[in-house]
C-alpha cells in the first residue's frame, strides 16, 4: 500500500510503495550526512547557514537539531579562513564536511582546497592524510547571473591529489557523498541546485546505510549502438530526454554518466565509442580547457580512436559569463535540442 | 661519579659529568613582556636546571650547525631550490618546545627546519630531504618547506596559509576534548594575510585552544616591518585576543611566555596571540644575500650583543652551570652529529622512480598515472 508524501511534518519526503522510495536529491544529500554522521563521531559539517538556518539550500535541514553545535557549526561568512580550518582538523584526525554555499565562493579559498589539501599527502609523502569532502552547489543556476553560475568540474578536475565528483540523481547523490565521507582523501563534491528538488526513485538497497557509489566508476544510464553521450550532473538528464527523442528517428544513443571527474574513468567510455563509434560530449560548463576536452584528448589518444566514424565532439555552455535575462540565460547553457543537433551533424543526418 | 638524563624534546641521551661544585639550578631575571588585554603576564623569573640549560644548549647548537651546514651544502650545490634558514631564531623553536608538551601540536610556514628538528626529526633525515634522497623525512618528495612529524604540520610554502590549519588544528584538539594546544606561527611578513585575521575571529569566537605566535625578525622577505605594516605592534594584531611580546632572543623569556600561554588556552579561555621579538642572521632564503636592506653593522650587532646561543651560554658559565670544557665537549659532538648527517644525506641515494607517482591517494588501491606521453603509463600507490 503506497502512502503519499509531502507531508510537512517528516523532515523529509520519503515515499515508499513496495520497496521503493521517491527521494529528491536533496534528501539523498541530507539522509547520506545524517547517517555518516551517525555513523562516525569524527564526522562534522560546518559552513556558512549550515546549523540554524538549515542550510541555504536546506540540504542538512534537521542535521543542527539532531547533532547540536559541535558537529554542525556556522561560520562566519569567511571561506578562506573557515576552508583552512576544516583542512587543519583533517590534517588532526577529524573528518569534516565542508559545505561553500556555492562553489563561486571556493575561488576565496582555492589556495587550502589544493595546496592545502590536495597536495599534502603527496609532499608529505604518505605521512599526513586528508579525509575531507568540500560540498556545495556547482554550475548553473536560474537567474543567478555570471558571478554566481559558473562551473567547476574543470578547474578541480585538473589537479592531482584531489577526487571530483559530480553527482546526477539521488542515487548518485547518496551513494557517492556516503563513499565521499568515507574516503581518506580530499574529495570535491559538485552538487546542482536545480536538482536538489527533483524526485528519483530509490530501491531499498540504494537506501541502506552502507549503500556506497564507488568513487571513480561511471555508469552507462542507458544502452545504446550509434552514438556515445557522455555528460555528468544536471546534462546527464538532457541527455536522456534527447536521446527518447533521437530513438523515435531511429538513433539508439548510449549515455554514460560520468559521475566522477577525477579520477576519469576512460575505461567505460572506451568501451561506449568502441561500441557505437561516435561521441558527443556534453557539459554545462565553458568549452576551454573543460571536461569534454579532457575526453576528446583520452580518445584521440587511446584504442577507441581507430573505431570512431567522425571526429568526436563536445556540447558546452556558450564560452561566456552567464547573462541574467531569461531569453540570454537559456541560450547560455547546452539545451535538449543543441545535444540532439550535434549528434545528426556527427551522424551526418 | 656519572649520570644519564634524557632529555625532553630531543630526545637524546646527555651525559652528565656532575662535579660536587657546579649549580644544580639557577633563577634568572627575564625581560618582562609587554601585554595586551591581559591584567598579568608570564613570570619575570625563570628558573633553569643545569640538565635543563645543557639541553636547550645542545639543541639550539644543533639547530645552528644544521643551518650551517645547510649552507654550505646549499653553496655547493648539493641543496637545491628554496632553502629558508633559521639561525639566529633557535631561541624560538627551543623555547617553545621546552613550553609544550610533545602530544601538543605544532605548524609554521617555510622557514622550518628548526622546528622539524624540536618536534623529533633527526638531524639526518632532514638534511635528506634538503638534498631530496630516499632517506629523507618526506623521502625526498617534499623538500625544505614540507616536512612533517606526529604533531607537526609542517612546513608549509604558502605565506599565511598555515594559520587557518593551525586554528583547525586547534578545533579538533577542543572537539576531542584532549588538553591538547596547537602553536600556530607565522611572520611579520605574513602577519597582514587576511586569513590570519579570519582565523583569530573563528578562534576567539569559539575559544579555540590556539596560540597565535608570530615570529618577527624584522624583515618579510626585504621589506622591513615599517615599510610593510600600519601596526606593526604584532601582539597587539589580534584585537579583541590578548596578546604578548617576548623577547624572542632569550629561550627563557620564550619558554615562560609559552607555558603561560598554554596554560591561558587549556583554562579554555580561547586562544592567544604571541610575538616573539627575533632576528635571522641569514637572508630571506639562499638566493638573498640579505644585506641590501639591512647594514652588516646591524646583522653584526646582533651577533654580539644578542646571540641566543651565547646568551644562555654565558648564564650557565657565570653561575656555574657548566663550563667551558663540557659546552666545547658538546659542541664537539653536536659537530660529529652534523658530520655524519651530512654524509648520509649526500652518500643516499635519489628516490627511485618507482617512487614518482606514489602517494597520490591514500588508502587505494594502485592505479595508472599517466606519464608525459600518452604510452607512458605509470603506477601509482598508496
Amino acid at each position: 500500500e503506497c502512502r503519499l508524501g509531502g507531508s510537512a511534518k517528516r523532515s523529509y519526503s520519503i515515499t515508499s510503495c513496495a520497496s521503493v522510495f521517491q527521494v529528491n536529491v536533496r534528501d539523498a544529500l541530507n539522509q547520506a550526512m545524517d547517517e555518516e554522521l551517525e555513523r562516525d563521531e569524527r564526522v562534522f559539517l560546518l559552513g556558512e547557514e549550515v546549523a540554524q538556518y538549515d542550510g541555504a539550500y536546506k540540504v542538512s535541514r534537521g542535521l543542527w537539531k539532531k547533532y547540536g553545535d559541535k558537529r554542525i557549526i556556522d561560520t562566519p561568512i569567511t571561506e578562506m579562513g573557515f576552508a583552512g580550518i576544516a583542512v587543519g582538523a583533517a590534517f588532526a584526525g577529524l573528518r569534516p564536511i565542508c559545505e561553500f554555499m556555492t562553489w563561486n565562493f571556493s575561488m576565496q579559498a582555492i589556495d587550502q582546497v589544493i595546496n592545502s589539501a590536495a597536495k599534502t599527502y603527496y609532499m608529505s609523502a604518505g605521512f599526513q592524510t586528508v579525509p575531507i569532502v568540500f560540498r556545495g552547489p556547482n554550475g548553473s543556476s536560474a537567474g543567478v547571473a555570471a558571478q554566481h553560475s559558473q562551473c567547476f568540474a574543470a578547474w578541480y578536475g585538473h589537479c592531482p591529489g584531489l577526487k571530483v565528483v559530480s553527482p546526477w540523481n539521488s542515487e548518485d547523490a547518496r551513494g557517492l557523498l556516503k563513499a565521499a565521507i568515507r574516503d581518506d582523501n580530499p574529495v570535491v563534491f559538485l552538487e546542482n541546485e536545480m536538482m536538489y528538488g527533483v524526485p528519483f526513485e530509490l530501491s531499498e538497497e540504494m537506501m541502506h546505510k552502507d549503500f556506497v557509489i564507488p568513487i571513480g566508476k561511471a555508469k552507462v544510464e542507458r544502452q545504446g549502438t550509434h552514438i556515445t553521450l557522455v555528460s555528468h550532473s544536471r546534462c546527464v538528464g538532457f541527455c536522456l530526454d534527447a536521446a527518447a527523442v533521437l530513438a523515435k528517428e531511429g538513433v539508439e544513443c548510449e549515455v554514460v554518466n560520468l559521475r566522477t571527474i577525477r579520477p576519469l574513468d576512460v575505461d567505460t567510455i572506451e568501451a561506449s565509442v568502441m561500441k557505437t563509434g561516435n561521441l558527443v560530449t556534453v557539459e554545462g560548463g565553458w568549452p576551454q580547457y573543460g571536461v569534454g576536452a579532457e575526453i576528446c584528448a583520452r580518445i584521440m589518444e587511446g584504442p577507441a580512436f581507430n573505431y570512431l566514424d567522425a571526429p568526436a565532439v563536445r556540447v558546452t555552455g556558450v564560452d561566456i559569463p552567464m547573462p541574467y535575462a531569461k531569453i540570454l540565460e537559456d541560450h547560455s547553457v547546452p539545451q535538449i535540442k543543441d545535444i540532439i543537433f550535434s549528434v545528426k551533424k556527427v551522424l551526418n543526418m | 661519579m656519572g649520570a644519564q638524563a634524557v632529555s625532553e624534546g630531543t630526545r637524546m641521551v646527555v651525559s652528565a659529568r656532575s662535579f660536587a661544585d657546579f649549580t644544580p639550578q639557577a633563577s634568572f631575571p627575564i625581560k618582562k613582556c609587554d601585554l595586551h588585554r591581559l591584567e598579568e603576564g608570564p613570570s619575570d623569573e625563570a628558573l633553569l636546571t643545569r640538565e635543563q640549560g645543557l639541553q636547550y644548549y645542545r639543541t639550539m647548537q644543533t639547530v645552528r650547525r644544521m643551518e650551517l651546514k645547510a649552507d654550505q651544502l646549499y653553496k655547493q650545490k648539493i641543496i637545491r631550490g628554496f632553502c629558508h634558514l633559521y639561525d639566529g631564531q633557535e631561541a624560538c623553536a627551543m623555547g617553545i618546545e621546552a613550553g609544550i608538551n610533545p602530544t601538543d601540536h605544532l605548524i609554521t610556514a617555510y622557514r622550518a627546519h628548526g622546528y622539524t628538528f624540536t618536534r623529533g626529526v633527526a638531524v639526518r633525515e632532514i638534511l635528506a630531504e634538503l638534498t631530496g634522497r630516499r632517506g629523507g623525512v618526506a623521502k625526498g618528495k617534499g623538500g625544505s618547506m614540507h616536512m612533517y612529524a606526529k604533531n607537526f604540520y609542517g612546513g608549509n610554502g604558502i605565506v599565511g596559509a598555515q594559520v587557518p590549519l593551525g586554528a583547525g588544528v586547534a578545533l579538533a584538539c577542543q572537539y576531542q576534548g584532549n588538553n591538547q594546544v596547537c602553536v600556530t606561527l607565522y611572520g611579520d611578513g605574513a602577519a597582514n594575510q587576511g586569513q590570519i585575521f579570519e582565523s583569530f575571529n573563528m578562534a576567539a569566537l569559539w575559544k579555540l585552544p590556539c596560540i597565535f605566535i608570530c615570529e618577527n625578525n624584522k624583515f618579510g622577505m626585504g621589506t622591513s616591518v615599517e615599510r610593510s605594516s600600519a601596526s606593526t605592534d604584532y601582539y597587539k594584531r589580534g584585537d579583541y585576543i590578548p596578546g604578548l611580546k617576548v623577547d624572542g632572543m632569550d629561550v627563557l623569556c620564550v619558554r615562560e611566555a609559552i607555558r603561560f600561554a598554554a596554560d591561558y588556552c587549556r583554562a579554555g579561555k580561547g586562544p592567544i596571540v604571541m610575538e616573539l621579538e627575533t632576528y635571522r642572521y641569514h637572508g630571506h632564503s639562499m638566493s638573498d644575500p640579505g644585506v641590501s636592506y639591512r647594514t652588516r653593522e646591524e646583522i653584526q650587532e646582533v651577533r654580539t650583543k644578542n646571540d641566543p646561543i651565547s646568551m644562555l651560554k654565558e648564564r650557565m658559565l657565570s653561575n656555574n652551570m657548566s663550563s667551558v670544557e663540557e659546552l666545547k665537549e658538546i659542541d664537539l659532538e653536536i659537530r660529529k652529529v652534523i658530520e655524519d648527517a651530512a654524509q648520509y644525506a649526500i652518500s643516499d641515494p635519489e628516490p627511485s622512480l618507482d617512487e614518482l607517482c606514489n602517494h597520490i591517494y591514500a588508502r587505494d588501491p594502485p592505479m595508472e598515472v599517466r606519464g608525459t606521453n600518452p604510452w607512458v603509463k605509470l603506477k601509482s600507490v598508496s
